[in-house]
């Protein structure tokens, strides 16, 4: 890759951003490459024709996404002055960008503040005046509440997973068993999450009575929540690779005379893994957006949380710090998502059934 | 980590409970002393039985003696590790402390109150310390005030004569009824200081806030001004949204009407009722039996904070304006909570008058949880009928005496006054009444110690033998 930026560099200088584009286009990796990279485009052809060939063959990967956000950010810093709220006009991209880097310098300020607590409690554990150690008590930083809303999404899509695999491949196998769960799937399906809420809370503050639990309650709800909402794709999916095997399969398994368990695991599971992988990515799709709006309305620690308390705050800088966050979430849901899809493209790499 | 045993089946944790409580019934040290004998501290010895607690608070500058007592390190001084939480309002604050999520709260002091009595959530809830006097103001909208404003009497300067009373709102409510519209105003909380005080205001104007009926919260029948509930830190997002036309809230979020430009604070609560008692710190009555020791360190290091507060006529309000700006506490801007907290209050923009009494943390006795002022919450529930039937004044004494616990309070405070740590005459020695006080926007003086002819002074709000069904006030 490193020749197509010789390339360009060396002829009569390209537009500016072209220059950028063929900057980042010659570290994004392989997926550019074509032949005429390597044979067709001399030093001495002429620049146009090599900002021509940069364009047809990064135009739609690369060009039109920058140009994409180029403009909205260009829309937003332009627009969002004219709206005036009750906590001063809307911020800008600028100003947001600013509440991002104050947001991580509050989370540096608080390690520094943490390392101080620790310094001085073991001092005093030293010189006999504390009993024990204390953990810090602190209030969590926005980098905080992102890592705590990771963990409750990731503890109730596993618990999702867990639970709706086995499910949807019993549905799948057995069409008794999938009529009978069918309606209620359907039922618990299209239910909110805020709905789910109330319930949640109180079954779970009535089981949980300990002073002291080993997770605490609102992480253990926040996680219920998603994994009750979560579930379905995964199951639906499941069902449905399940059932649309090939019956030439199935046949050829009777002939040989394979176990359960062997038809489970040889025939049934490669299968429809495709399928299962797809339900579970559906799956973190939605528990990260149900798990932002059960932080939310029920104050449980993690991002929908620091977005409340913000709206609640009212301060200047409040809506920027929101916006950081919108932002975040939204770049977290998308690596999530990708993260799946590389999963769900391993997990079919190589479909010999 | 904790370990895996203490996930408790439910079971378990009742038969537990029932226990617990079988063996500490009998050291309990309520403050069941008779009438005009003097309170007794409870005694309280030993170590801190729990150090890591945690403790709620919803985003109102009088949660100050908390973000202090942590900030200033008062906490950490009697050995404990405290984390403080914002909670979205007061009923998700309610249940935390309820459920045991949260070991105790800035509540309102309504809360721990209707409570016991078992209006709303019923629970064992107790308020060891007053947190603050007076703190919350009445805002109209710009609309509402520009009707009344030609009205009102002038002072010498031409700004508008105070207190205001609420009977300049009468022709807006009535001409709000003509066009078929409500005159609907905000206030935090059904039990909540705000609603007690909005009812208050407007009816020493003569204007009707409306009855409660056995088993319904909204409060309506026969009102003249409909109120509802919002969350403080909504409200002037509310208020700009047209829902209301005012409210009664805690700051800072009058002065952020009067900074967002879209209303106009009228009245303070200090004018309503000269040095009201305000929110209170409430627990759970089992948390206080379980861990005396941990109680009683707790209500010390928040009344050093207290005491900061109010330190030399408020030369620590800048620091603790400071703190209180922080995202994790009030989280408004620093001339917002400075707009009140440093001893002035602005009305409308350029009317900003020397309010030096409008929060009060630990002068006046601020933190001392007297029965007199639970009996004045009671008084006001039964006045709106969020008390069904009529009750004894026994009845009153008794349940102000199951909440409000003063021996908790004169147990912390009567070390820190043998440690020099605050001045004897700070802690006043009292059989738990105050003196019948006056200072009331209408004139009426309130004795504690006879709520049922209080309640007989008022000319609107229920009377002995009358109760309210969804179509009116009958009997009596």
């Amino acid at each position: 890759m490193a020749t197509v930026y010789a390339d360009a560099a060396a002829t009569a200088k390209p537009a500016e951003t072209d220059t950028d584009a063929v900057k980042t286009a010659s570290v994004e990796g392989p997926d550019a490459k074509t032949p005429t990279e390597h044979g067709g485009s001399g030093s001495s052809e002429p620049s146009t024709s090599v900002a021509q060939a940069f364009f047809a063959r990064f135009g739609q990967s690369l060009i039109a996404p920058v140009l994409g956000i180029l403009a909205f950010l260009g829309m937003w810093a332009l627009l969002a002055p004219q709206v005036d709220t009750s906590l001063g006009a809307l911020p800008g991209p600028v100003e947001v960008a600013e509440q991002g880097v104050a947001l991580y310098g509050e989370w540096q300020a608080s390690n520094d503040a943490k390392a101080e607590f620790e310094a001085a409690q073991e001092g005093r554990i030293a010189a006999g005046t504390q009993a024990e150690a204390f953990e810090y008590s602190g209030p969590p930083t926005f980098i905080d509440q992102v890592f705590t809303s990771l963990k409750t999404v990731a503890l109730g899509f596993l618990m999702a997973s867990v639970v709706a695999v086995p499910i949807g491949l019993a549905a799948g196998l057995s069409p008794l068993f999938n009529a009978a769960i069918n309606p209620l799937v359907q039922i618990m399906k299209p239910v909110s999450p805020l709905a789910w809420l109330p319930i949640v809370t109180m079954v779970i503050s009535a089981m949980i009575t300990s002073a002291d639990p080993f997770l605490p309650k609102a992480f253990v709800i926040s996680a219920l929540v998603v994994m009750l909402c979560s579930l379905w794709p995964t199951l639906i999916n499941t069902a449905v690779g399940t059932a649309s095997i090939d019956k030439d399969l199935l046949n050829v398994g009777r002939v040989l005379r394979l176990g359960w368990f062997a038809k489970l695991t040889r025939l049934v599971l490669p299968s429809s893994l495709p399928y299962i992988f797809t339900g579970m990515r559906l799956s973190l799709g939605v528990g990260w957006m149900v798990l932002i709006a059960a932080e939310m309305l029920a104050q449980n620690p993690g991002l929908g949380k620091f977005v409340w308390d913000e709206f609640q705050n009212g301060s200047s800088q409040s809506l920027a710090r929101i916006m950081f966050a919108v932002i975040v979430i939204g770049l977290i849901g998308f690596l999530l998502d990708r993260i799946m899809m590389a999963v769900e493209k391993f997990a079919s790499r190589n479909r010999t059934v | 980590m904790a370990k895996v045993r203490d996930f408790w089946i439910a079971g378990r944790g009742v038969a537990a409970a029932v226990l617990m409580g079988a063996t500490l019934a009998a050291c309990g040290s309520s403050g069941d002393s008779s009438s005009g004998e003097k309170v007794k501290a409870a005694v309280v010895d030993g170590a801190v039985e729990k150090p890591n607690l945690k403790f709620g608070f919803i985003k109102l500058t009088d949660m100050a003696p908390l973000a202090i007592a942590k900030e200033k390190g008062f906490f950490a001084e009697e050995g404990l590790n405290v984390e403080l939480e914002a909670q979205a309002n007061w009923k998700v604050l309610l249940d935390g402390v309820i459920g045991g999520q949260l070991d105790g709260a800035h509540m309102l002091a309504g809360q721990p109150i209707a409570a016991t009595i078992g209006y709303g959530t019923k629970a064992d809830l107790i308020a060891p310390l007053s947190m603050d006097l007076n703190g919350n103001a009445i805002t109209l909208s710009n609309k509402v005030w520009d009707m009344i404003k030609a009205d009102l009497p002038k002072q010498a300067d031409g700004k508008p004569k105070h207190p205001i009373s609420a009977s300049h709102l009468k022709p807006v409510v009535a001409s709000f009824e003509q066009q078929g519209k409500p005159f609907n105003m905000g206030m935090v909380f059904p039990v909540s200081t705000h609603n007690y005080e909005l009812r208050y205001w407007l009816a020493a104007g003569g204007l009707n806030p409306g009855y409660y009926t056995p088993g319904d919260v909204t409060g309506l029948v026969d009102a003249d001004v409909k109120l509802s509930v919002t969350p403080p830190p909504q409200m002037p997002a509310t208020l700009e949204a047209g829902t209301i036309e005012g409210y009664c809230v805690g700051e800072p979020w009058n002065q952020a009407a009067v900074f967002k430009k879209i209303g106009v604070p009228v009245i303070t609560d200090h004018q309503i009722w000269n040095d009201n008692p305000e929110k209170v710190f409430g627990l759970r009555k089992d948390f206080a039996e379980k861990y005396p020791a941990t109680t009683a360190a707790v209500l010390r290091a928040m009344i050093k904070a207290q005491q900061w507060l109010d330190a030399d006529n408020g030369k620590n309000r800048p620091e603790a304006v400071k703190i209180l700006s922080q995202p994790n506490y009030v989280g408004a801007d620093y001339e917002v909570i400075a707009a009140s907290m440093t001893g002035k209050f602005t009305f409308e923009p350029g009317d900003t008058r020397d309010a030096p009494g409008f929060n009060i943390f630990f002068d006046k006795f601020a933190g001392y949880p007297y029965y007199s002022d639970a009996i004045w919450y009671l008084s006001q529930m039964r006045r709106w009928g969020q008390i069904a039937q009529d009750k004894p004044d026994s009845w009153y004494v008794d349940q102000a005496k199951a909440v409000y616990r003063p021996d908790l309070y004169l147990a912390a405070a009567g070390k820190l006054v043998e440690d020099g740590v605050i001045p004897e005459d700070s802690v006043p020695e009292t059989d738990g009444f105050r003196e019948p006080q006056g200072g009331f926007i209408d004139g009426i003086t309130y004795d504690g110690r006879t709520p049922n002819a209080y309640l007989g002074s008022f000319e609107i709000g229920l009377k002995e033998g009358q109760t309210v069904t969804a179509s009116g006030v009958t009997g009596g």
